[in-house]
């Protein structure tokens, strides 16, 4: 079946969640009883059906290339967690 | 009868004729918070001081004599809703410190009108779940029975009208968030068609699927505060051209000949016999006044679950990758490399439930699987929508259940996520098709729990919806009853 433990794994660190190996089979056996309730839509003949993309098939508006946001540096930065000299700190990436 | 029972239309009639000012119905309502809240869960965030100070705002410009529709009403917002200088949590750890730096269209349309936000409400993590049970600041407690779930993930939404701490408040549904809670609690929701309220400032779950809606004890209320909400919006590119029409121009219209389907596929197996049964009065309910009722098929509907869980999973994974532990959510202290700092964020930052969504989200987009599963649902999502077309040309509503049982005991489906995601099964085709829907209290069970109803229209007949709501409310009285609620043993 799809979900095996290794499956899990590599799909976490796709998704960058670290989960630790204690979870790996709880999360294993879940994921695997979703995936088998998603599995029955494999038998649903749908050749030539096209996607949907949009409930009203909208087409994406455009707007004029302006510019329409303000400076507000100080603002959106209040709630990181770790800053210095207006930019975010992270751990180092370039030794 | 008390202000906190009170309709929006009652308290306004109040406010203008100065029975009480804003601010007495503000601190009137702010203290049945404070008596119940501990016990419901429903409020994250009690905004006294700014309530207050909106509320004296309010009386000033009621003193000069305007007349705005809403102005000096008090309302709470799901903390999904961005709100400048308060905090949004969207019910995770996640957010659990951010404060919005801008407020969601919906949030400066309400505010604008002059209505008093007295808070933010609880819900599932991220709006993920049925039962209000995946917060991180708890669950919600039904006011009805406290044991049992209020229903999600707009749990706090549902909960706080019915206990009567706020007449309305807004709510979003992904695949029944506002619905299915409203039907469990008790009061009246409405999701409307997709694209009509700008989904701006409300944090992201399924961009395809997500819409605001309302919540309150009668559909006239809804309407009310929905048809502030409708409004089309450059800054949501999904927002719909003709998002804005007046809702409520046609509430009081008769429901002689209106043509009501019955879909056979909501009334199989898995329906609690007492749903089915005040269901089916409420569908009787409608031909006393006038409506002729018909059976309908949708053969895709039991598709839907199936669906959405491929659908609504993968949206959420490409959201919440923003998630990342830099700019403005939970960090952990662990991460030595920046790897390690993302990874750990955010295992530590995201709940059960949605690192279960995620993971689904992620595995299903992943190379190999794009066709089998995305492609394939996005195509099973046009099935569907095409019974919808097909049954809105010889009916004008489809009627059914909006859940398969009334409210479940706290912990009752924790153990097991399927079956959690069939709590949903008679909504989710609605959010898949992006058609309206609403539901409304029907009848109660013999142990005295509400059961919902709900109506589906067809795109933009949200107005239609509240018109046979609202008629139906006026010739019935089951969104009158309230809970039975003291403080301390609430």
């Amino acid at each position: 079946m799809a979900f095996d433990q290794d499956a899990v794994r590599r799909t976490a660190h796709l998704a960058r969640l670290a989960l630790p190996q204690e979870e790996v089979p709880a999360v294993a056996s879940q994921l695997e009883k979703i995936m088998s309730l998603v599995e029955e839509l494999s038998a649903i003949p749908t050749e030539g059906i096209l996607p949907m993309a949009h409930p009203l098939d909208l087409e994406q508006p455009l707007r004029q290339d302006q510019v329409s946001n303000h400076d507000e540096r100080q603002r959106l930065m209040a709630s990181a967690p770790a800053t210095e000299h207006g930019l975010f700190l992270v751990p180092k990436v370039i030794e | 009868m008390d202000l906190h029972d009170f309709s929006l239309r009652q308290l306004r009639e109040g406010l203008q004729k100065r029975d009480f000012s804003a601010q007495e119905l503000t601190k009137n309502l702010l203290k049945r918070i404070h008596t119940l809240n501990p016990e419901l869960n429903a409020f994250v965030t009690v905004t006294e001081a700014a309530a207050l100070e909106s509320a004296a705002r309010a009386d000033d410009r009621l003193a000069k004599g305007e007349s705005g529709t809403l102005l000096g009403l008090p309302m709470a917002h799901k903390d999904i809703f961005c709100t400048a200088g308060v905090p949004t949590t969207c019910g995770s750890k996640m957010l659990k410190n951010f404060v919005a730096p801008y407020s969601a269209t919906v949030v400066e349309r309400l505010a604008a009108e002059g209505m008093v936000m007295l808070g933010k409400l609880n819900m599932d993590e991220f709006a993920m779940g049925s039962s209000n049970e995946t917060s991180y600041f708890g669950p919600v407690r039904n006011p009805w029975n406290t044991k049992m779930v209020p229903g999600g993930s707009s749990g706090g939404s549902a909960a706080a009208v019915a206990a009567g701490l706020v007449p309305v408040a807004t709510g979003t549904d992904t695949g029944g968030s506002i619905r299915q809670p409203a039907a469990l609690c008790g009061i009246t929701g409405i999701k409307p068609t997709y694209g009509r309220v700008s989904r701006y400032g409300m944090i992201a779950f399924a961009s395809s699927l997500d819409q605001g809606g309302a919540m309150a004890r009668s559909a006239e209320d809804c309407a009310l505060l929905l048809n502030v909400m409708v409004a089309h919006d450059p800054r949501d590119s999904t927002s719909h051209p003709a998002a804005a029409s007046d809702l409520l121009r046609g509430l009081d219209r008769p429901l002689q000949g209106l043509r009501v389907g019955v879909p056979e596929e909501f009334f199989g197996e898995g329906l609690d016999p007492e749903v089915a049964a005040a269901v089916q009065a409420g569908i009787d309910q409608l031909a006393k006044q006038g409506a002729s009722i018909q059976s309908i098929r949708l053969p895709n509907n039991p598709h839907a679950v199936s669906t959405y869980y491929v659908l609504a999973p993968a949206e959420a994974s490409s959201n919440l990758s923003r998630f990342d532990g830099v700019r403005y959510t939970h960090r952990s202290s662990a991460g030595e490399s920046l790897d390690d700092l993302y990874l750990q964020s955010r295992y530590e930052g995201f709940g059960a439930e949605v690192r279960r969504r995620i993971l689904v989200g992620t595995y299903v987009l992943s190379a190999g699987y794009y066709d089998a599963y995305y492609l394939k649902a996005q195509q099973v999502r046009s099935l569907i929508r095409e019974d919808f077309r097909r049954a809105f040309a010889e009916v004008d509503v489809i009627v059914g259940p909006t859940t398969p049982e009334p409210a479940f005991a706290l912990g009752a489906k924790n153990a097991d996520p399927v079956s959690m995601y069939l709590a949903d099964i008679y909504t989710i085709a609605v959010n898949l098709a992006g058609i309206p829907a609403l539901s409304l209290p029907c009848g109660f069970t013999g142990s005295g729990l509400p059961i919902g109803m709900q109506l589906m229209g067809d795109y933009f007949a949200d107005d239609l919806l509240l018109n046979v709501a609202h008629r139906y409310q006026q010739e019935t009285d089951w969104h009158l009853a309230r809970p039975n609620l003291k403080a301390g043993e609430a």
